[in-house]
């Protein structure tokens, strides 16, 4: 086998470019080395100028999202040696303005985020003298959910939010599920009249994508679809008794 | 007044081609299996005619039974099944995806929630089957 691999890496500057274009790089094949090792080899050795994420190098920052080979990775649980003999094609998150390179522009999933109100919201005021005490149960109702990264990959992998970008998208839904969820909070109500909408849950098609790349086994179509059962009830609940609170 | 700048470039926004589908098997699986239903529409029209034969009686249903035996309805009616069955097995498939936790409370294996449709499917298929074979 050889002891080197071709990456082809996604090359796109804002200032001189149209569309981005792909350009060759031979780095060292290593069995210990990730794809994101060998961008690193790229950007000290070879090229300073390529643009790309990073921080923790051990899949909990979120950062390095990138598609490998077209499907959405984190490039620093991407083991090289994987692609041997290659080529390995390396390219910005799918469906994503690309601002330089591989690093892609977050505003609107961060907005997104922000729009789920993904915190514990109370009707009252009530400030707990102590913890607030949780059963096991009532932990392992959300727990899977709170284990979300935000490292994008399963927008990159949802066709529905490449065709519509208004759509919400599924970690941002899955993090409102997780409040949902969560005994101590009381907004649920607030999130449904804002997410059983054309841009939230019920845009989503149930590609099931989404939950096949997630790193973090946090399985977001599993939250859509339980939310839109939980939305479906709160309606019928407010069908049939009009009196009731939701 | 130009939205570009030197200071502020402008972002590339990637478009997804119209044969996205195409790009990935999970994606093309996804548009087979939404397509799919529209065989799962032809067989419940050709029962629904089937059931209208045998009410109306023998000669109707030796009539329909003739028809169905056209080569060119056989041949459609064999492409049919091989979609209605990728058509029922996907859906399956997504039930871990889409299955109400409240049921059985969160960590269930997929396994556990997938087989029981199965078996039901393949139940239900025997059941038809069997009256199928011993009454018509």
């Amino acid at each position: 086998m050889s002891d080197t691999i071709i990456l082809e890496v996604a090359r796109f500057h804002p200032e001189r470019d149209t569309e981005p274009s792909y350009q060759s790089f031979e780095v060292p094949l290593r069995a210990d080395w990730m794809v994101l090792d060998a961008l690193n080899h790229i950007k000290d050795q070879l090229d300073g100028s390529l643009a790309f994420r990073w921080s923790c190098r051990m899949g909990i920052c979120g950062s390095c999202g990138m598609m490998v080979n077209g499907v959405p990775s984190l490039t620093c649980e991407s083991l090289l040696m994987n692609f041997a003999p290659g080529p390995v094609r390396i390219g910005p998150l799918d469906h994503f303005p690309v601002i330089k390179d591989l690093a892609i522009e977050m505003d609107e999933f961060m907005g997104k985020l922000q729009k789920v109100r993904p915190w514990i919201v109370r009707k009252d005021d009530y400030v707990p003298k102590r913890e607030f005490i949780q059963t096991p149960k009532q932990l392992a109702a959300f727990q899977q959910f709170t284990l979300c990264i935000n490292c994008m990959l399963c927008y990159a992998a949802c066709p529905v939010y490449g065709l519509d970008p208004s759509f919400t998208g599924p970690a941002a839904l899955a993090l409102a599920e997780r409040y949902n969820l969560d005994s101590r909070d009381q907004g649920s109500a607030e999130r449904t009249d804002l997410l059983a909408q054309h841009d939230g849950i019920w845009d989503c098609t149930v590609v099931g994508e989404c939950s096949e790349v997630c790193p973090k086994n946090v399985d977001p179509s599993l939250a859509i679809q339980q939310y839109k059962i939980s939305a479906t009830k709160d309606w019928f609940k407010t069908w049939l008794m009009p009196w009731g609170n939701k | 007044m130009p939205q570009y700048s030197t200071f502020q470039p402008k972002p590339y926004r990637p478009r997804m081609s119209p044969y996205w589908y195409f790009e990935r098997w999970p994606y093309l699986k996804f548009m087979v299996r939404e397509l799919s239903c529209v065989f799962v529409a032809y067989f419940a029209v050709v029962m629904l005619f089937q059931i209208h034969a045998i009410s109306a009686g023998p000669g109707a249903y030796a009539r329909f039974a003739a028809c169905m035996r056209c080569p060119l309805i056989l041949d459609l009616n064999a492409i049919a099944l091989v979609f209605i069955v990728f058509h029922a097995v996907t859906w399956f498939a997504l039930v871990p995806r889409v299955f109400v936790r409240d049921v059985m409370g969160p960590g269930i294996p997929d396994v556990v929630t997938m087989l029981p449709n199965f078996g039901a499917w393949l139940v239900a298929s025997a059941i038809v089957a069997a009256f199928i074979l011993r009454f018509i």
